[in-house]
């Protein structure tokens, strides 16, 4: 008897499947180098816009908190106080949609090879990482053009970046498995990504939020629930440090919700990832 | 005896066709308005009239470890869905398969190949799809390059390539897995005839090497000499298992009278004054078939609709290899034709074409001036009828496009 042997039925889930993602691990590495490397062909200043785009993002969001005056605690440069923030909101915006795009523009590996299917979302997610270690590149030269000196909570800055994994892969899967039967999905994510910059902490803080009179308590628990603002959070905590406080019971509800959505995203994904190739 | 490699009980696959549906994917708001019908309508019955279509009904085998299997059937009998089932592409509806080892399946040529990649990077990327590790493709890639002859362009991209180079390529990838059972479908359809030798050679010593081959293919001559054992599909059934010459014995005798006829929509109004509406291959029995046992007389039907006096028309019907290559054309006499729907019928007797795929071209015309052309959407196969009684002085079926021999006298001028 083969140590590869395999029964496939209809119905029954595949009890191999966590075994052969890690058969197939090599092909996470793969599809993301892949997409990296297609990314800036036939560009004229190639990776450079790796680092162009979110200075170009930062820049703008500073530019238009100084027009408009908004708050800004006196330790922190403005730069800082928005970059903390728009890298994370980045990554998440394009590590979500890339995701929930990925099974549709991976359609003729889904229906030509076996291989399982979480490896398309995952692997897209892990390319918009490296765009995210770039950026943080940036903000690394922006922090000592400052002198600004981060404390030693920057050390647990990776288990956010983790977090904000977690909120972009387990939204991306969800959408990328429904995606492949019910389009309109397509037409939704940009809605929502553009949608959750409004109801994230980039412009403001979360802070302003729970401190305000006029939002009435029922949506502050609702903003509160909302995966990005844990994240978003996180990193400022970790990023500025010194004053810059974290809502424990805030921060432990959107984490929750995340874990949630990773979760509810899986299921979704494995039940009905076996007929992908069926109906994509 | 060792057990079977992959064992297949009772295996279907069922698709449900939706006759309303335009598109291919369902719109959520489809659905939605759908529930919202069906509340009203109650238990009135289903919104809409689907049907189920079985692609694959009640099929069962074994696959002995080292057998190199021939899968044969028409269009539609189900092969490719065969092949998509075991590759675990898609999930059976019906059944069980068990198999024991690992599988590498090439469903398509260069899956996963990136355009803009080089081919050096489409290696790489092409053999971490199809199963393979890192270093397995290290190892590998001289063998690879090598075997594809593409040396000289390993930074091109692969957008540049010529379509000979990138079929090489991407066979070259797949050719050098080392799985226990390795599935394989009509590749052989491209790439020039050196190098599908060149395939053919390499599948057979792949299952030289005690692995496991299934192979579908249209091309029966590469079929009998691969394939020690063979499948044929009919409309999802499994209709004959046995061995390869027994199997396609019985695919040459079994006629499909509904795939002979190919159906043209018609024209827009006053796009043309006539228009070809049907091209029907018919043979020796005259059933529709577009597949003629070599040797046998075949005719070439042709329905095409005339709008308006014609005063000097013409009926054509060219044959053409699959490289464009016209081997002949026969036209009928020109003549005046009144408005009204035609049948032509072209009695192709007198040539014997040799085994392979031939292109239709239709073409009607007036005073030698094209009113509609139709190519690439009817074709016609000479099957290579292993059985068949040769004509003594055909020595095989296989020199040249043309069986016909023509009188060689031979003198013998002085005995030594």
């Amino acid at each position: 008897m083969s140590k590869h042997r395999i029964v496939l039925e209809a119905g029954t889930a595949d009890r191999r499947y966590w075994r052969d993602l890690w058969t197939y691990r090599g092909l996470f590495g793969f599809l993301a180098w892949r997409d990296i490397l297609v990314r800036y062909k036939q560009t004229t200043i190639g990776i450079a816009w790796s680092v162009l785009r979110p200075l170009l993002t930062l820049g703008v969001m500073a530019f238009i908190g100084w027009l408009f005056n908004s708050p800004v605690p006196e330790d922190v440069p403005r730069l800082l106080l928005v970059g903390a923030a728009t890298l994370p909101w980045t990554f998440f915006s394009t590590a979500f949609s890339e995701a929930a795009n990925s099974l549709i523009a991976n359609s003729n590996l889904l229906t030509k090879v076996y291989f399982p299917r979480l490896i398309v979302p995952t692997s897209s997610v892990i390319v918009c990482l490296v765009d995210l270690l770039i950026s943080f590149g940036i903000l690394a030269v922006l922090m000592v053009a400052y002198g600004f000196a981060p404390d030693a909570r920057i050390l647990l800055l990776p288990l956010f970046v983790l977090l904000a994994m977690v909120a972009a892969l387990g939204a991306g899967i969800l959408i990328a498995a429904l995606n492949v039967k019910y389009r309109d999905f397509r037409y939704i994510v940009p809605f929502i990504v553009q949608f959750g910059l409004y109801v994230s902490p980039v412009a403001f803080s979360t802070q302003d939020i729970l401190d305000s009179v006029r939002i009435p308590e029922v949506a502050k628990v609702l903003y509160l629930m909302n995966p990005m603002v844990g994240v978003i959070d996180g990193f400022r905590w970790c990023i500025l440090g010194g004053s810059h406080g974290l809502h424990l019971p805030g921060f432990l509800l959107s984490t929750g919700v995340s874990l949630l959505l990773l979760l509810s995203g899986i299921r979704y994904f494995r039940r009905t990832e076996r007929s992908f190739a069926d109906v994509i | 005896m060792a057990a079977p490699i992959i064992t297949v009980e009772h295996l279907s696959k069922r698709y449900v066709l939706h006759h309303q549906q335009r598109a291919r994917y369902t719109a959520l708001r489809d659905v939605l308005a759908e529930k919202a019908r069906g509340l009203f309508r109650g238990a009135a019955g289903p919104a809409r009239s689907y049907e189920e279509f079985l692609a694959l009904d009640d099929v069962s085998f074994t696959v002995e470890q080292g057998d190199r299997v021939g899968i044969i059937g028409r269009n539609g009998a189900g092969k490719s869905t065969l092949l998509k089932v075991l590759s675990r592409i898609v999930e059976p509806s019906k059944g069980r398969i068990t198999i024991d080892g690992r599988v590498a399946s090439l469903l398509e040529v260069g899956t996963g190949f990136h355009p803009e990649l080089t081919g050096r990077e489409n290696i790489y990327l092409n053999g971490a799809i199809l199963g393979m590790s890192r270093t397995e493709i290290s190892a590998k890639f001289d063998e690879i390059v090598a075997f594809a002859e593409v040396e000289r362009f390993l930074d091109t991209p692969v957008k540049r390539y010529s379509s000979g180079m990138y079929v090489r390529l991407a066979f070259a990838v797949a050719a050098h897995l080392e799985p226990e059972i390795l599935i394989v479908d009509e590749v052989l359809a491209v790439g020039d005839a050196a190098f599908q030798r060149k395939c053919l050679g390499k599948m057979e010593s792949v299952s030289g090497e005690g692995r496991t081959v299934l192979f579908v293919s249209h091309n029966m001559e590469a079929v009998q000499k691969l394939c020690n054992k063979g499948l044929l599909l009919q409309k999802g059934h499994l209709l004959h298992e046995g061995p390869m010459d027994d199997v396609i014995d019985r695919y040459m005798t079994a006629r499909d009278p509904s795939s002979g006829t190919f159906t043209l929509a018609p024209p827009e109004p006053g796009e043309r004054p006539g228009w070809i509406t049907g091209i029907s291959v018919l043979d020796a029995a005259d059933a529709p078939s577009p597949e003629i046992p070599v040797l046998d007389p075949f005719k070439v039907q042709v329905r095409f609709t005339i709008d308006r006096p014609f005063a000097h028309g013409i009926i054509a019907v060219g044959i053409n290899t699959f490289l464009d290559q016209p081997i002949r054309t026969v036209w009928s006499a020109p003549q005046p034709w009144s408005p009204g729907n035609y049948l032509a019928v072209f009695h192709l007797d007198d040539i014997h074409l040799a085994a392979g795929r031939f292109k239709l071209v239709i073409g009607l015309s007036e005073h030698e001036r094209s009113v509609h052309y139709v190519e690439n959407r009817a074709w016609l196969e000479i099957l290579d009828a292993a059985q068949r009684k040769p004509d003594p002085r055909i020595i095989n079926y296989r020199s040249g496009l043309v069986l016909d021999q023509p009188r060689v006298d031979l003198h013998l001028l002085d005995r030594t």
